[in-house]
Order: structure tokens, then C-alpha cells, then sequence
């Protein structure tokens, strides 16, 4: 099967940490793979190194197929096939909500304003954020953020989406809303690789689920049969945590 | 405080001497026209200068924050720059420059000491403000950077529409401050022989022996500098509300 995207023994180190430590991955088109792991097991540094924003020190990255951290290829043109939403939404706080969303159009693609604008604001509208398109970002709560940054990826009209915690930021009424998006991309066929702590949401979304322990993606597998009979020690002990603590329910 | 202050001054010994010589009404109004009249190349000065400030100071910032290893020599070049334009006393690279550089003798180099004393101006200037721009850009959380690469922008459009507009309105406040210290110092550019206020008004003093010219000299300065403060005062008002 090959994915639309794809990472080949992927190491990255930071210093003399090593982050990443060999990592195998595919996402099929349509697919929704989720990464989950404790807090530091590496799954932001591996969407960041899928996005070129850190550069990986060994192994392959491919995007349709095409190896992309080759020195040849120029990040900048992969980073705009694909979209990334950050656990901090990272939102330019100088620009208004829609112009939050038509820089990356206007600026990287060439796209004429006016139908950047329209595309954005159909973006927002579908999110629920019609009316707000001119507010200052700072003036949103941490959903409705979450939710422009979802619009800001999706501007580009990326072939597939990174989303690194989307809603670790979050109170966790509004988590709700922001999961609710994600659902809806994925009804839509939208091809995503997630990073989470959202358990059940990975249950009922992803249709492999990843389980990224000391830089290595320990067990995987069907997000059912993930949950209900782990199979990996270092598995059972992390959901035992998490059904301890009140955070997951089986 | 201020009243017994102006109680001291005005009861001293020396006062009706320092009248006569500092504030005479008769001498002020003769010396006021050509002291204004220098005080406009301040002005002309002054507004070259910022302009050339903010655009060399920001490159002075960018070499510096370079992450690229083959742009080292640039780093380096910038960090000591800063270093000794900011080590040294404004008035003496106002002097080095204004008369080493005509001393060399080469051709196609200005020689104008308006130019030269520009020149220097801006360098020193452009060693303070280039900190101060750094200052700003670091200010700038690095998920900006990332955001801005992540949604496909370059290196440069991400400096140029996401990281510089946030770093400069963090750091106006000491920008404009810095350039409120530069409207008076457009003054050293004197040492080089331009007619500018204060070099008017220290002939003008020192052909009748009174200082009232300078002190007119000096309301001229506070006439540009006061109004800039207060500008700069209100506008953090206003941000902060």
C-alpha cells in the first residue's frame, strides 16, 4: 500500500537526544492515523519532521510518494501541499480571523484575493465562525481559535492535515467543539495524521491508531482491538494510566 | 521643591547677569531668525537620518539573527559593528568620519560634512536601533515561525508578514525613543562646520557675548522633541488600553 504519505526509519535527535528512533508510518488517502503516546514520547517532533519544520537526521520522508526530505526538494513547496494545526493554535495575532486565513492563499499560492477571501469565508462559516471574520484573534475563546486555525490549514486546500494536540490547549468544554470539526473532515475523506490524548476520539476516528513509546512506534493496530486487548506490557500500563486517572473509558 | 528651586535661582547673586546674558528679550529677537533658520537643516537632517536608521538598523538586525552557516562572516561583521558603534561616543564617529573620510583623498567619496555628519548619525544610530529591532524579533514566539512556514510561506514572507509587524509593534516605544535622542543629536554634526541652530547660535553668541541665542536654539529642539514624546506617550496609552 502506498500512502499519500510515508515515513521510511525516521530518526531525529536533539542534541544527544534521540527523539525519534526509527519510525515506520503510512497514511492511505482518506485514511485518519492517530499517534498517541505520554507527554515527550515524540509525537509533535514527528509531525514537525512529516511538515519539514525540523529536519530529520536519517530515513525518508515521502509525500505521494515522492521523497521529500531530499536536499533537492524545497520544503516550502511541501509545506504547501499539507496543513498543520498546532496545539497552541499559534494564530497571527496582528491579522484579523479571515485575513488569518487568506495570508497563506494570497501570499504562498498566488490565489486572487477575492477568491481567497470567498474560500475563507466559507471555511469559517462551515465552523461556525461566521460573523467573526473581522475580530482580532485574541478576542475568541480557545475553541473558536482552534477552530480559524483548522480554517487557516484547510486554506490551502492541503492533501492531507497534521494535527499536532489539537485540543491539549483546550477547557475542556470546549474540547467538544474542536473534535466535532476533526469528525466532520474525516466524514469528508480528508486524509490525517493526529497527534492525541483524546483516546476516545482516536477510537472512534482513526482507523489505525499508533502508540509511540521511547521514539519507537511500539504497537499499532485496529483502534478496537488497540483499546479493548493491547497487546504491548508498556500499552497496558499506559491505559491503565489513563482509565486510573479518569481520562479514558472502556 | 520646583518653587523653592526657582526661589534660589531668581534670588542668587548672579541672577540679573545671567538675565542679561541667557534670556534678553532684545538679543533673542535678533538672533532668532537665523537660528531657525539652521534649525531647518536639523530638521532636513534629522528626518534623512531616521529614514536611513530604520532601514539599516533592521539589516543590521537580520544579518545578525541569520541562522544560514555560510552567512557566518555577516554575523560576525554585524556583532562587532554594533560593538563599536555603540562603544563609541557619538561625537567622536561624528568626527572620525567627518574628517577622516575627506583625509583619504579618494574620489567618488562624499566630502560634504552635511553628508558625512549624516553618515556617522546613521551608523551610530543604526547600531542602537539594529538591538533594538533584534530585541523585537526574539520577542516573537518561535510557533509564529512555525505557523507561518507551516501554512507554506518562505522564510522571507514569513519574516516579512508574520514575525517583523509583530516585533516592531513590541518594540516602538524604544524605537521612537531612540529617535527623540537622535533630534538632538543631529546637533553634533556642528563640530563639522555646518550652519545648523546650535552652530549658528554659538556665533551669534560669541559675536556679542551673550547666550541667549543658544538657549533660543534650545526652545527650538524642545519645540520637535516635546511634541514627539508626548506623541510616543499617548500612542502607549492607547496600545495598552
Amino acid at each position: 500500500m502506498s500512502g499519500v504519505l510515508e515515513m521510511r526509519g525516521v530518526t531525529k535527535a536533539y542534541g544527544d537526544r534521540a527523539v525519534l528512533r526509527g519510525i515506520d508510518l503510512a497514511v492511505a488517502e482518506h485514511a485518519a492515523i492517530a499517534l498517541i503516546g505520554a507527554s515527550g514520547s515524540g509525537k509533535s517532533t514527528l509531525l514537525r519532521c512529516v511538515d519539514l519544520l525540523d529536519e530529520i537526521d536519517d530515513g525518508d520522508v515521502l509525500l505521494d510518494g515522492e521523497v521529500v526530505t531530499d536536499p533537492a526538494v524545497d520544503p516550502v513547496r511541501v509545506r504547501r501541499r499539507l496543513g498543520m494545526v498546532f496545539q497552541a493554535f499559534n494564530l497571527f495575532p496582528h491579522l484579523t480571523v479571515l485575513e488569518n486565513v487568506v495570508l497563506a492563499p494570497v501570499r504562498a499560492q498566488g490565489s486572487p484575493r477575492t477568491e481567497a477571501e470567498a474560500h475563507a469565508r466559507e471555511l469559517l462559516a462551515r465552523f461556525g465562525l461566521a460573523g467573526r471574520e473581522s475580530d482580532s484573534p485574541e478576542r475568541l475563546s480557545g475553541g473558536e481559535q482552534q477552530r480559524v486555525a483548522i480554517a487557516r490549514a484547510l486554506a490551502t486546500r492541503p492533501r492531507a492535515l497534521l494535527l499536532d494536540e489539537v485540543t491539549s490547549a483546550l477547557d475542556p468544554e470546549l474540547v467538544g467543539e474542536v473534535l466535532a470539526v476533526v469528525r466532520e473532515l474525516k466524514a469528508e475523506g480528508m486524509t490525517m495524521l493526529i497527534a492525541t490524548h483524546e483516546m476516545g476520539f482516536a477510537r472512534e476516528v482513526a482507523d489505525e491508531v499508533c502508540f509511540l513509546h521511547d521514539g519507537v512506534i511500539l504497537e499499532r493496530g485496529d483502534p478496537e482491538r488497540f483499546f479493548t486487548a493491547p497487546e504491548r506490557p508498556e500499552t497496558q500500563r499506559f491505559l491503565r494510566r489513563l482509565l486510573d486517572s479518569g481520562r479514558l473509558s472502556i | 521643591m520646583l518653587g523653592l528651586l526657582a526661589a534660589l535661582v531668581l534670588t542668587s547673586e548672579g541672577w540679573t547677569n545671567v538675565r542679561e546674558t541667557f534670556f534678553s528679550p532684545g538679543d533673542f529677537a535678533d538672533a532668532f531668525p537665523a537660528v531657525l533658520d539652521g534649525f531647518w537643516l536639523d530638521v532636513k537632517l534629522f528626518l534623512v537620518v531616521e529614514v536611513a536608521v530604520l532601514v539599516f538598523g533592521l539589516l543590521v538586525a537580520l544579518a545578525r539573527l541569520s541562522r544560514t552557516p555560510a552567512l557566518f562572516p555577516l554575523r560576525l561583521l554585524s556583532a562587532i559593528f554594533v560593538d563599536v558603534f555603540r562603544g563609541v561616543p557619538t561625537i567622536l564617529v561624528v568626527y572620525l568620519i567627518g574628517f577622516g573620510v575627506p583625509a583619504l583623498l579618494l574620489s567618488g567619496l562624499p566630502t560634504d560634512p552635511v553628508v558625512l555628519g549624516g553618515v556617522a548619525l546613521t551608523l551610530a544610530y543604526s547600531a542602537y536601533v539594529g538591538e533594538v529591532y533584534r530585541a523585537g524579533i526574539q520577542s516573537v514566539h518561535p510557533g509564529q515561525r512555525s505557523a507561518a512556514l507551516a501554512a507554506g510561506l518562505t522564510e522571507s514572507q514569513a519574516l516579512r508578514h508574520v514575525i517583523l509587524p509583530q516585533a516592531v509593534r513590541r518594540v516602538a516605544p524604544p524605537l521612537l525613543n531612540d529617535f527623540i535622542s537622535l533630534q538632538k543629536d543631529v546637533a553634533l554634526v556642528s563640530i563639522l562646520g555646518p550652519l545648523e541652530a546650535f552652530r549658528v547660535a554659538q556665533i551669534e553668541a560669541s559675536s556679542n557675548f551673550v547666550y541667549t541665542p543658544l538657549v533660543a536654539a534650545g526652545l527650538l529642539f524642545l519645540c520637535v522633541t516635546v511634541p514627539l514624546a508626548r506623541l510616543l506617550d499617548r500612542w502607549e496609552r492607547s496600545r495598552r488600553s
